[in-house]
């Protein structure tokens, strides 16, 4: 599949389709690939496509969108989601990107499957302009049931949620990374960046507000993130910061139908629009009690 | 030299009087916190989640308080550190970090919140018998085996040798229940150690052009677009090194007065050194270029070739992208690409 794809890059370079590639290359190891843009054939020599290219690349799209000429973008199955999404709030044209869809068995870190990649949604492409793939990436990637952790804490008392979420927020350091990949993220200045906000990112006056600045992100994301899990993926202090996000998403699934951002520009987005079978808020607040 | 059996490691860190700082689990994170009973020590850890940097030099403290009454403006500085405490389980480059931030706050005009825990500390070394696979600490003359610590311990299977090397440290060590041992007890170990970090793959990196002579040709260099595309500019390096020293000093607003406090900056973020006139760095790319200039060619070229990275690995096992310092002094360094 990586030498389809990379002949296929190189061609479309050479041949002025695209005036540049983002996908992988290699690193010092076999698994530290890092994202990467490719301008010239010569460049190519590091590109690189398999089990270890786990990063999204579609938040990279916002930059790559500004240039001129096409980008040639490869996109595993759920970073199309990302990425359709990123289109579908007018933050990327579609005419300026040529996407491969990437076949995906599964991505990996040094050690094993990724989160992400445990609880595969789909191996459907929402967007491509054509697909390089394989029978066996065409196949399920992990079985585990998406929701399993997000139900094992709505089985806790209110109490035992709220102390499992002080540990594991306590430990965040305020690095931002999982704002900046998430490419539901995608104000062009965050608000947490801003000296003269007042709520500035550095340091927190208490724990409290610590724990705030995720779940108020996560509501911000509401509705629009994908669950690509990138930011659980990142956290330097291994926050399982997708939990808060899924917590979302199976609210929402509950109380206004199933949905999947990214997966179609047609779908009502659940919390953009009304209908009269609406959930009462006072059902929300019920629920909250726990 | 003195030893203990390994089974009394706790109990000896528990008789100490003093306030013990030991690497512990917290979650599925190590860091360096107060030990006491019911934590998990982890002295197998190498490459610690955080950095014993935070209990010299903390993410955030308070510095002074402004309280407002009237037309009169009352001002209170926060305590510094008086009370000793024994900073314990630290590694030969976390300990070569320390001596980076040293020259940052013990210099003219010393920080005194700093020189307070600075002096109250008493630091126990530990060596790494079994180094982590980002380690590279070899590049910048640091000793795996033999931290510059005041006393240092060596694990050796079921015992540890140990040996003091400072007053502090002789008499935190007098304390400690332990016999007497042969002068040469660790040779052998130290000689295991430097086998095994000779043979990691990033310990014989080319340092050759890292120093004031070359500075603006690395700085114009142009693999800096390459290095830092795909950099996202969050905080993960700067706050996971334990050389980075960079903080800002803000004021909170607690209405009725000022709580003026410092935290932790980053280089990567957007605000980093902002001005009146803007950003002087106004890409990723100069705050890349920034941090890794800082730390091997800034650094250096002002204290005496010192390198301010010292080959911990954090950076490389932490970049949510995969790049590090390793990277960039490869694609930096002699034999440059293209």
């Amino acid at each position: 599949m990586m030498k389809k794809i990379k002949a296929r890059a190189l061609s479309l370079l050479s041949d002025g389709t695209v005036k540049r590639v983002l996908g992988w290359e290699t690193g010092e190891t076999a698994w530290d690939w890092s994202p990467a843009l490719f301008e010239t054939e010569k460049e190519m020599d590091s590109f690189v496509y398999g089990v270890y290219a786990g990063a999204n690349l579609s938040k990279y799209c916002l930059k790559m969108g500004k240039m001129d000429g096409k980008t040639l973008v490869i996109l595993k199955p759920c970073d199309t989601l990302s990425f359709r999404q990123l289109l579908h709030e007018h933050r990327l044209e579609r005419d300026a990107f040529y996407i491969i869809g990437a076949g995906c068995t599964g991505m990996q870190d040094e050690n094993s499957l990724l989160m992400k990649c445990a609880a595969c949604k789909s191996k459907n492409f929402a967007v491509y302009d054509e697909i390089i793939d394989t029978e066996e990436a065409k196949q399920p990637t992990g079985t585990k049931n998406r929701m399993e952790d997000v139900e094992k804490l709505e089985q806790m008392t209110a109490e035992e949620r709220f102390a499992f979420w002080q540990g594991e927020l306590s430990r965040c350091i305020r690095c931002n990374a999982c704002r900046n990949v998430c490419p539901a993220c995608s104000c062009i200045k965050c608000v947490f960046d801003n000296p003269s906000s007042g709520v500035q990112s550095k340091a927190p006056v208490t724990d409290f507000e610590e724990n705030m600045f995720h779940i108020i992100r996560a509501y911000h994301v509401a509705g629009r993130c994908t669950d690509c899990g990138e930011c659980s993926r990142v956290c330097p202090q291994h926050i399982p910061l997708h939990l808060l996000n899924r917590k979302f998403i199976k609210d929402m699934n509950e109380l206004y139908g199933e949905y999947q951002a990214g997966r179609s520009d047609d779908e009502r987005t659940p919390l953009t629009s009304y209908t009269m079978e609406d959930a009462e808020p006072g059902i929300v607040h019920e629920r909250g009690r726990g | 030299m003195r030893t203990f059996s390994a089974e009394k490691l706790e109990s000896l860190i528990s008789s100490m009087t003093l306030p013990v700082y030991a690497p512990v689990e917290e979650g599925n994170t190590v860091i360096y916190a107060p030990y006491e009973a019911g934590k998990k020590l982890r002295l197998d850890k190498v490459g610690t989640d955080k950095t014993p940097k935070e209990v010299l030099f903390p993410q955030w403290e308070t510095l002074m308080h402004f309280r407002m009454e009237g037309k009169t403006i009352e001002l209170t500085e926060e305590e510094r550190a008086k009370e000793d405490y024994v900073l314990f389980g630290v590694r030969a480059c976390d300990m070569q970090a320390i001596r980076v931030l040293d020259k940052v706050f013990l210099s003219d005009p010393v920080d005194t919140y700093y020189a307070a825990r600075r002096e109250h500390g008493i630091i126990v070394g530990l060596a790494c018998d079994q180094p982590g696979k980002n380690c590279f600490c070899k590049n910048f003359d640091i000793d795996p085996a033999q931290p510059d610590t005041d006393l240092v311990l060596w694990p050796a299977g079921d015992t540890y040798y140990c040996e003091a090397y400072t007053d502090k440290g002789r008499a935190l060590m007098d304390g400690w229940d332990t016999e007497e041992a042969d002068e040469n007890a660790v040779a052998e170990i130290k000689e295991n150690i430097a086998k095994k970090y000779d043979a990691l793959p990033f310990a014989h990196l080319n340092l050759t052009g890292f120093d004031g002579e070359h500075l603006m040709e690395k700085f114009e260099s142009p693999q800096w677009k390459k290095l830092s595309m795909a950099c996202l500019g969050c905080g993960t390096c700067t706050f996971s090194c334990p050389t980075c020293q960079c903080y800002d000093i803000r004021d909170y607003d607690t209405g009725h007065g000022i709580q003026r406090y410092r935290c932790w900056d980053s280089c990567m973020y957007s605000d980093f050194t902002l001005m009146a006139h803007g950003t002087n760095r106004p890409t990723q790319l100069e705050k890349y270029r920034q941090r890794f200039m800082h730390k091997l060619v800034y650094f250096p070229s002002r204290n005496e070739g010192m390198y301010s990275c010292v080959g911990c690995g954090r950076c490389i096992e932490k970049c949510p992208m995969n790049l590090n310092i390793v990277k960039v002094i490869k694609a930096l360094g002699e034999g440059e690409k293209e």
